[in-house]
């Protein structure tokens, strides 16, 4: 039986239509700012049904919500629920369930090259902002509050003394954009302590396997679901033979690693497998003199699709229409596995398009999704084990009944053996939801999801839902 | 077929189906059961329901942020309600004097007074308001919310919020029995149907369902009908592409009726012989034979049908 909430009664002075968190408008200006705690971090705290009013003159609304969110939540709630886990104070300034959200991420550096599409400043956080706005209007219905504090680091500046800070001002729900080292730094040095750290950058397949940490939940997608994702569509298309090419960055090998083992897990076959070494050629004139040895590089090839691995972005898209025979593209660019596309509108996900395009201005991207995946979580966590608890709510997020609705047709939910969220992987072209992975026939003794990634017999992860690793 | 009406035999009645993505509704004859018109209408048209009194049509036009109504019979288009933004579904107050509409975009319910023309109270709900019910005493309207997984339950005399049930992921349908002692709400992705208990707000049981070789992530309830001699229930299950038929007594599921791809809404004829439901995916709508069980039609309509509302001619 799913836990009775409390009922919560808005008063009548309250009109409707001023409810700051709506959803509708872009409510930033309601949102309380604090002197940041930590100057070194530029730490920002955004309280979403917030209390701790500051000075300022557009705080009216905040007010307001304050004022019909609170007081029911303190003598009425408890008097009404004597059952319910008691409110530590009835003070309107203190909430019972105040749910404080920690976010972590290095300031995005310029692109090394000009990109007209580069990530925004704010990608992910955007996301995470979304997704706060939805966790306190359900919350203004249980009495739940949520504050998220961002800690954005400039070059040089500390993850782990940030992550530490995070914990001690209460955030012990930590959703991270690290790279796989700083992230492995972070889990290490918060070990012992009540606190999860939610990766929503980091797609690096040892993180699931052997460098798999009990107090990281992963909500980006592994390289290996990408991969299988795109193995699976090209094996449910028959068209069976591959051919790889391969940027020379680090991230670029780790794709192409994750390719190979989809290529033999699917049943595909590899017909060449060749490293790119003209440069970033899609970042340049298409007429330079490399032009015509790079046309040759892909001649006498016998594939149905060059897949490319180039996260950078230097060249997948050049290669396209630059080969000698007509080839598709897939892979890092041309036909792409993605978390979210902006082409998605099925399933619901046109009301979260939305209201993310109405609010910043622009699409969607995938780290904004896997944001908003993460912090819905811990917000769906929080009113189900009805907790405020880092610990309670990260233990809630690993139940086997656990699982939120995130706009892909099916729930998705957490494995609990490598803590890597389960999803379908949208195989899309710029204009175009081109399908979805899994595909139909690909069957799994639990759920089809876990046809993408690392499964539980071949993961080399050892820790397991509740152990320390 | 629209004019003459007096006279007309019993069971003739024009079915309403919103095509959510090619912007028409189909008129549906039912004694022939066949389109007898395409009308076109605002972006994006999903909750459709027939005035009390048959003479007028609403439909939510979601992206144009309006309801348009329509004259039944002339099916031209009157005048547009001020919905507020983005409207999905909607239900009308048992004297068929208000709306009441579920905007998804802002996280409202707006109650509409439709002689006025204009919104008389906003109550702020959960993520994505959906579903709309009003009990049959008019006092307690429900709605469910997809994002937030609640049913919210609104005294109607002062539009406050008296409770919140939460159930599984995304939340859709919410419909009184008959009695009005009971609320089923459909859960698309969490793929249960509970029933709760009016009075003690409390669920008291949760359906489930399963189909030999349909993979339990495809079983998505939406649309629920109940039947007025309280007996049956009617299940849409989504890309399951069956109706379940659920006996209200024993809460067991009777019979897996196979339809359409995609199965959403559903309504009953007035005499509640046939259930209409919209397949979304195979652009039609089925037919079923309420006493026998068993789908005897499918009528091809526009793209992507939503929703559906049936009247007498």
């Amino acid at each position: 039986m799913a836990p009775r909430l409390l009922p919560l009664v808005p008063p009548d002075s309250v009109p409707a239509n001023t409810a700051p968190f709506g959803g509708l408008t872009d409510n930033r200006s309601a949102w309380t700012k604090r002197p940041a705690i930590n100057a070194s971090h530029q730490g920002r705290m955004r309280k979403f049904q917030g209390m701790r009013l500051v000075s300022g003159t557009r705080v009216l609304a905040l007010v307001c919500a304050s004022a019909w969110i609170i007081l029911p939540a303190t003598a009425d709630r408890a008097a009404a629920q004597p059952a319910s886990p008691p409110a530590p104070s009835a003070s309107p300034a203190a909430p019972a369930q105040d749910i404080h959200i920690g976010y972590l991420a290095n300031r995005r550096p310029a692109p090394p090259i000009y990109d007209y599409e580069d990530d925004p400043a704010d990608v992910g956080i955007a996301g995470a902002r979304i997704a706060m706005k939805d966790n306190a209007t359900t919350g203004r219905l249980v009495g739940q509050t949520y504050a998220l504090d961002e800690s954005i680091l400039d070059k040089g500046q500390s993850p782990v003394d940030a992550a530490k800070a995070l914990v001690d001002k209460g955030a012990g729900l930590i959703v991270a954009d690290l790279p796989a080292d700083e992230l492995l730094a972070v889990s290490d040095a918060l070990k012992g302590r009540d606190a999860t750290i939610l990766n929503i950058g980091a797609e690096d397949d040892r993180l699931r396997n052997a460098d798999c940490r009990a107090n990281i939940d992963h909500f980006a997608p592994s390289r290996q679901m990408l991969t299988d994702a795109l193995a699976q569509f090209l094996s449910a298309q028959r068209w069976r033979n591959v051919f790889m090419v391969v940027g020379l960055d680090p991230a670029d090998t780790l794709y192409a690693e994750a390719m190979r083992r989809s290529v033999k897990k699917f049943g595909l076959k590899l017909t060449g497998d060749k490293p790119w070494t003209f440069g970033p050629l899609a970042r340049q004139r298409a007429d330079g003199p490399i032009r015509a040895d790079a046309f040759i590089f892909t001649r006498g090839v016998d594939a149905d699709m060059i897949v490319v691995a180039d996260e950078a972005g230097n060249f997948g898209d050049f290669v396209q229409y630059h080969t000698a025979e007509p080839k598709l593209i897939g892979g890092t660019q041309g036909l792409t596995p993605a978390t979210w596309s902006r082409v998605l509108d099925a399933w619901g996900s046109a009301q979260l398009q939305n209201r993310f395009v109405r609010t910043n201005k622009r699409p969607m991207r995938p780290l904004d999704y896997q944001a908003w995946t993460a912090i819905r979580a811990i917000g769906e966590a929080a009113t189900r084990a009805h907790s405020a608890s880092a610990k309670e709510i990260g233990a809630y997020m690993l139940r086997q009944d656990f699982e939120i609705a995130a706009f892909k047709g099916v729930p998705v939910s957490l494995r609990t053996w490598d803590r890597q969220l389960r999803q379908p992987i949208l195989l899309v072209q710029p204009k175009m939801l081109v399908s979805l992975s899994p595909q139909t026939g690909f069957l799994h003794p639990i759920t089809p999801l876990d046809s993408l990634g690392s499964d539980e017999p071949e993961s080399g992860c050892k820790i397991r839902s509740g152990g320390n690793p | 077929m629209l004019a003459g009406v007096a006279g007309a035999p019993a069971s003739a009645y024009t079915a309403y189906v919103t095509n959510e993505k090619d912007n028409t509704v189909s008129v549906i004859d039912t004694v022939t059961q066949k389109v007898v018109k395409t009308v076109p209408v605002g972006r994006r048209p999903r909750g459709i329901v027939v005035s009390k009194d048959g003479k007028e049509v609403y439909v939510c036009t979601s992206d144009d942020d309006r309801i348009e109504v329509l004259d039944a019979k002339t099916l031209e288009s009157l005048r547009t309600l001020p919905s507020g933004p983005d409207p999905e579904t909607f239900a009308l107050s048992n004297d068929g004097k208000l709306l009441f509409v579920s905007n998804e975009d802002d996280n409202m319910v707006t109650v509409i007074d439709i002689a006025k023309n204009a919104s008389i109270a906003e109550v702020p709900v959960g993520v994505e308001p959906e579903g709309e019910a009003i009990s049959p005493d008019g006092t307690v309207l429900v709605n469910t919310s997809e994002t937030t997984n609640m049913a919210t339950f609104i005294d109607t005399a002062t539009w406050k919020v008296v409770a919140n049930v939460l159930v599984e992921s995304r939340p859709r349908i919410a419909v009184f029995s008959a009695d009005g002692k009971f609320l089923w709400v459909s859960s698309e992705v969490g793929g249960k149907v509970n029933v709760i208990d009016v009075a003690t707000h409390q669920i008291v049981k949760k359906i489930s369902f399963a189909i030999p070789a349909i993979n339990a992530d495809a079983i998505q309830p939406v649309g629920i009908r109940l039947t007025a001699d309280g007996t049956k229930a009617f299940v849409a299950l989504g890309p399951a592409n069956r109706v379940a038929v659920v006996d209200t007594k024993t809460y067991e599921v009777q019979k897996y009726l196979l339809v359409g791809q995609r199965v959403w809404q559903m309504a009953f004829t007035p005499d509640q012989k046939q259930l209409y439901t919209t397949n979304g995916v195979t652009n039609d709508v089925s037919v079923i034979d309420v006493d026998s069980l068993k789908v005897i039609k499918s009528i091809t309509v526009g793209a992507y049908p939503w929703g559906v509302s049936i009247a007498p001619n």
